[in-house]
């Protein structure tokens, strides 16, 4: 089993293999399973991206308690009247973001990638990218596998959970996985993956969980948004040549560290944070009121 | 490691809107049921750290007891948890707890049924991920992820050695294996990790051996 990311890219060279192959390959290993089997459930996860994306981006999206729903969909159109400043693939990997967050936030059926709260990155970029890199259905599938590949690296070594390390855990693992495998879906080599991986997870190093009223909706959703902005960002960095001057392990564990180091306040607790502001409070206060009135 | 497959990391397939708080929580709900067997007349539910401050707004609450109703992650009908509880006639308490943990994350759960009790510690580590790390009073490591057999047993000489010998003439292979105990030559607690599901006749069979007061399962 590669135990950091140096291992899983030194694997790849020497075997000269994909990052997603020495994914599937350990997988096989592993768990004994066929690959086929190991295949057909990576498909089953990858539809179920695909239709949480469209139904954000189709369908009135609400969230339980009201306070998220149909940004994806209004990022969606908005790209499609053509009158953006960023690039088109950005904002639609942006929008699918959103979208799939919004979904997860109405108590929709998503896969988490690596976690629920942060599960918009990875298919948003995916699918952002789509129809300018016109992915076959195995290159999807790998896209998945290597990212899978770099967040299985981060879940070992350091940390996946909000509660434990902030959302740099969530959404800073989420963007570095999503860089990563849009550099080998581009055609980049594994170490210019984990060079994207370390960029994107750099820009994500500190940042905090706290949600307002305690729900995966606010600031998630957003912080999705911009996760998936700057995993195409680093990678097209990566593939223009650039280096990470801190290795992506070492990166990774600097996040584990500063998650140890952050107050509990902002450890997923909604206590600190955007959800300690005048706003955040009211807006719990109206939710927490409603709610108990509709369940007595 | 604590992540094994590549499905921990994409995946798993949820309803919405925390891997942890809600994913995490209703696999934490599941083993207990599988561990009780059956559906409990009561079920006490205790939160600490992230899970006390937040169950509300992540659905932990209705996660718990959808796990307790053996509802699988994506099961729609988590939504209505409290709802099919009361149908299935099972009671539902949830605590609120101040005391600090070592894992933020962390759910106590109280089964009763009659003279049948199950006290259970889990922690929801992240990404859907869970652990029990006490059950009854003994403290263990447990994924819930591999089918697994739990045996009750007195701290004898010999016991151990029974039980990996009947496996073995099972064929089954033993992943992760552990023993704890309260105290020397009282009672003590068999964890066992096993590759693949193991059939009602083979628990039966362990249940036979000496010295073995109790043995249940968790399938895949």
């Amino acid at each position: 089993m590669f135990k950091n990311v140096e291992e899983l890219v030194t694997k790849a060279e020497q075997a000269n293999m994909l990052i997603s192959e020495v994914m599937i390959t350990q997988e096989i290993e592993v768990t004994g399973r066929e690959r086929r089997q190991i295949i057909e459930q990576m498909r089953r996860q990858l539809l179920v991206m695909e239709q949480a994306v469209e139904r954000g981006i189709h369908e009135d999206v609400v969230s339980v308690s009201g306070l998220t729903g149909g940004d994806g969909k209004k990022l969606a159109a908005y790209v499609k009247n053509g009158t953006m400043i960023g690039g088109e693939t950005t904002l639609l990997a942006v929008a699918g973001a959103m979208a799939t967050n919004e979904v997860n936030a109405a108590m929709g059926t998503i896969c988490a990638t690596p976690t629920a709260g942060s599960a918009g990155v990875v298919p948003g970029v995916l699918f952002g990218v789509a129809h300018k890199l016109k992915p076959t259905e195995e290159q999807k599938l790998n896209f998945l596998f290597t990212s899978g590949a770099f967040g299985f690296v981060v879940a070992n070594n350091a940390s996946i959970s909000g509660a434990a390390g902030g959302c740099q855990a969530e959404v800073g693992s989420a963007t570095g996985m999503a860089a990563a495998a849009l550099v080998e879906l581009a055609g980049g080599t594994p170490r210019q993956s984990a060079h994207a991986m370390a960029i994107a997870l750099k820009n994500m190093l500190g940042l905090v969980c706290d949600p307002v009223a305690g729900l995966v909706e606010v600031p998630c959703v957003k912080r999705n948004a911009a996760g998936a902005s700057l995993a195409i960002t680093a990678a097209d960095m990566a593939l223009a040549g650039i280096e990470s001057r801190i290795p992506c392990d070492e990166v990774i564990d600097a996040m584990y560290k500063i998650g140890q180091t952050m107050p509990e306040a902002l450890r997923e607790t909604g206590e600190g944070g955007l959800a300690a502001t005048p706003t955040g409070r009211k807006l719990e206060a109206e939710i927490f009121g409603r709610r108990t009135k509709q369940t007595k | 490691m604590k992540y094994r497959t590549v499905f921990d990391i994409i995946g798993p397939v949820m309803i919405g809107p925390s891997s942890s708080h809600t994913a995490g929580a209703a696999r934490i709900g599941k083993v207990a049921r599988a561990l009780f067997a059956e559906v409990p007349e009561r079920a006490d539910v205790h939160f600490y750290g992230s899970f006390a401050k937040t169950y509300r707004g992540h659905g932990t609450d209705v996660a718990v007891v959808g796990g307790l109703l053996d509802y699988e992650t994506n099961d729609e009908r988590i939504r209505d948890a409290f709802h099919h509880a009361k149908e299935a006639a099972m009671d539902v308490h949830l605590h609120e707890e101040e005391a600090v943990v070592h894992h933020p994350n962390t759910c106590r759960i109280k089964l009763t049924k009659g003279d049948k009790r199950l006290d259970l510690v889990g922690v929801s580590i992240g990404g859907g991920k869970i652990e029990i790390v006490e059950l009854n009073g003994f403290d263990l490591r447990l994924s819930g992820n591999h089918p697994a057999i739990l045996v009750a047993h007195l701290d004898r000489y010999g016991v151990i050695a029974a039980v990996s010998n009947l496996l073995a003439k099972h064929q089954l292979n033993i992943g992760h294996m552990e023993v704890s105990r309260k105290e020397k030559g009282e009672t003590a607690l068999m964890v066992i990790e096993v590759d693949q599901n193991v059939d009602k006749a083979l628990l039966l069979e362990l249940e036979r051996l000496p010295h073995i007061t109790h043995v249940s399962k968790i399938h895949d």
